[in-house]
């Protein structure tokens, strides 16, 4: 009797401290992989098969499915984020790179890079809704979270194009400096970030009018402006920082909000490209492409504490809390 | 009761004689400055980052080249107040020190505890301006690292005390600083990692596996990140004991009579 009240008090624990344990998913480009790193451990805890080159990764409102961009596969995968086994597809268009979920946790809206188009597709039933002409080489996509506009930044074009959800047309192109990347709006909806990779910058846009309010520079002693490249972008809910991956220069920028300076570069891994915030925003988590490794920022002290070994070439990151 | 004295004695003096030397003090500092902010600077993005223990991210150069900038401080005061003995010896205080009545053995040990405690202070004052760079350690690192100097700091003073009771003039200690200073320093993990040395030569990384300097750096290093080296701190203690056994040796009035004035 006394063996099995202890064996139920140790399960207890063991089920309370898993609910408790945030999970890290990291796509592995190169070795068509998932990583699952446990944030409290700060250890890659499991690595699991999926489909060829997979590159986007979000997480259902519910986190209870984890879709992933199979790029060469041309499809998005699904996967139950709990027992990790795969449990449907989605057509996704030819080439899918980065997505993003509609707040209403069932539209997706998928930038198809090879036929410079977005596609939407409903994830309950796998109906396409609709495809949107768009410029040449979509990359990043963004969802604002009012539900209202979602945003494709097309690479070669060189535009931020805002798209209706209501009737999914285009009602506005933004110029934006060379080969824009990634999209991130504000939380209430009034402004747009969006990184230039080539260009080196970032422009912050205004939602209403669709104009550029302000173009962030990046210089960091040592490090040639060229390799400066930002990609992935993440905005603390505090409305404090904006934190920008820039690529080959192995650096995340800490921008101020109010003022847009630059407030600290952070060293990490080799040509950083994606950044997630852990649930209670105290660790920012970076995929560093070319040293396979995810390095982990305390946001508290803006320093680099650890970086930890995943596959080939992670390039996105969704965190289950 | 008088053991105490005389190592208060010893110590006053080697403090005060290197407040004085305001010059000894400047270019103590200067030396391992230049090295962080000149050397360390150009060859911020030229090295490549990569993951070594004890460092659990990525760093720059500069937080790497710290430690082996910490141990050039040393091994320099230690270089130096083993110069101070040949200057003593020349002229004639050396004499007055071995008359006292205190073992021979406590004394040399005396002078050797002065060094380390001046060289302790160099390194403090030297980490509190790379801080004011930005060059920062964890707050434990100040602390944890001060049983590691020590250490550290009594192998090379007790190593500059094996070659000062070799070295018979002020003159012949100029090469001291070609032949011993600067291959210690190089052949070392105080400005490369060993695996990025071993990339270019095997036989040189294997020079620097069996440099005690080595060893020192690295202890320091580990010290920094609140981490421990048990190889690296054997190898400073057991490195410290033997020179100190030669020193002694050497310093031994038989053998000084032996070998007869040079």
């Amino acid at each position: 009797m006394k063996r099995l009240i202890l064996a139920t008090l140790l399960g207890s624990t063991f089920i309370v401290s898993d609910l408790w344990a945030s999970t890290a998913f990291i796509s592995n480009e190169k070795d068509n992989t998932v990583s699952v790193l446990d944030l409290d451990q700060m250890k890659v805890t499991r690595t699991f098969k999926v489909g060829k080159r997979p590159r986007g990764i979000i997480l259902s409102k519910d986190n209870k499915r984890l879709y992933i961009c199979t790029s060469n596969d041309d499809t998005v995968e699904i996967y139950d984020s709990a027992q990790e086994t795969k449990i449907g597809e989605l057509p996704s268009g030819a080439d899918p790179e980065q997505f993003a979920l509609h707040p209403d946790d069932r539209k997706l809206y998928i930038a198809n890079e090879d036929d410079a188009l977005t596609t939407v597709v409903d994830v309950q039933t796998s109906q396409v809704l609709a495809q949107i002409d768009v410029g040449v080489e979509p990359e990043g996509m963004a969802v604002s979270h009012n539900g209202k506009i979602a945003i494709t930044t097309s690479e070669t074009t060189n535009m931020v194009h805002w798209i209706d959800t209501q009737n999914h047309e285009l009602f506005d192109n933004t110029l934006v400096d060379q080969r824009p990347r990634y999209a991130v709006f504000e939380q209430d909806d009034s402004l747009l970030w969006v990184s230039s990779e080539i260009g080196g910058t970032v422009s912050v846009i205004d939602v209403k009018d669709r104009q550029i309010v302000k173009k962030i520079n990046f210089a960091i002693k040592g490090i040639h402006k060229d390799r400066v490249q930002p990609v992935g972008m993440r905005l603390s809910h505090d409305g404090k920082y904006a934190y920008i991956a820039l690529g080959p220069a192995n650096h995340v920028a800490v921008v101020n909000r109010k003022t847009y300076e630059v407030e600290k570069y952070i060293l990490v891994g080799r040509r950083v490209w994606h950044l997630e915030f852990s649930p209670d925003e105290k660790l920012l988590l970076t995929t560093n492409g070319v040293s396979g490794d995810v390095t982990l920022i305390d946001t508290q002290n803006l320093k680099a504490v650890k970086s930890i070994k995943v596959g080939r070439y992670p390039w996105g990151i969704a965190v289950k809390p | 009761m008088p053991y105490l004295i005389c190592l208060k004695g010893v110590i006053i003096r080697e403090l005060l004689r290197f407040l004085q030397q305001r010059e000894r003090f400047f270019s103590a500092l200067v030396r391992p400055l230049m090295w962080l902010f000149v050397f360390a600077a150009g060859f911020r993005a030229a090295l490549g980052v990569s993951i070594i223990a004890p460092y659990e991210t990525y760093i720059t150069y500069e937080v790497y080249i710290l430690p082996g900038l910490v141990g050039m401080i040393q091994l320099f005061n230690g270089m130096q107040s083993s110069l101070s003995m040949v200057y003593d010896r020349e002229m004639g205080s050396m004499h007055v020190l071995l008359t006292s009545p205190m073992p021979r053995w406590f004394l040399l040990f005396g002078k050797l505890l002065a060094g380390a405690f001046v060289s302790i202070i160099q390194v403090y004052v030297f980490l509190i301006i790379a801080f004011g760079f930005g060059i920062e350690l964890p707050p434990s690192g100040y602390l944890l690292v001060l049983p590691v100097l020590i250490v550290s700091s009594l192998m090379l003073g007790a190593l500059g005390m094996v070659l000062s009771s070799r070295v018979k003039q002020l003159e012949n200690f100029a090469g001291i600083m070609n032949f011993v200073i600067f291959p210690m320093f190089f052949l070392s993990s105080a400005l490369y990692p060993i695996w990025k040395i071993s990339e270019s030569s095997i036989f040189l990384a294997q020079l620097c596996r069996f440099n005690p300097f080595t060893y020192a750096v690295e202890l320091i290093r580990f010290s920094f990140y609140a981490q421990f080296n048990a190889q690296a701190l054997w190898i400073c203690l057991l490195s410290c004991l033997a020179f100190l056994s030669i020193a002694l040796w050497g310093y031994d009035p038989a053998h000084i009579h032996k070998r007869g004035p040079k």
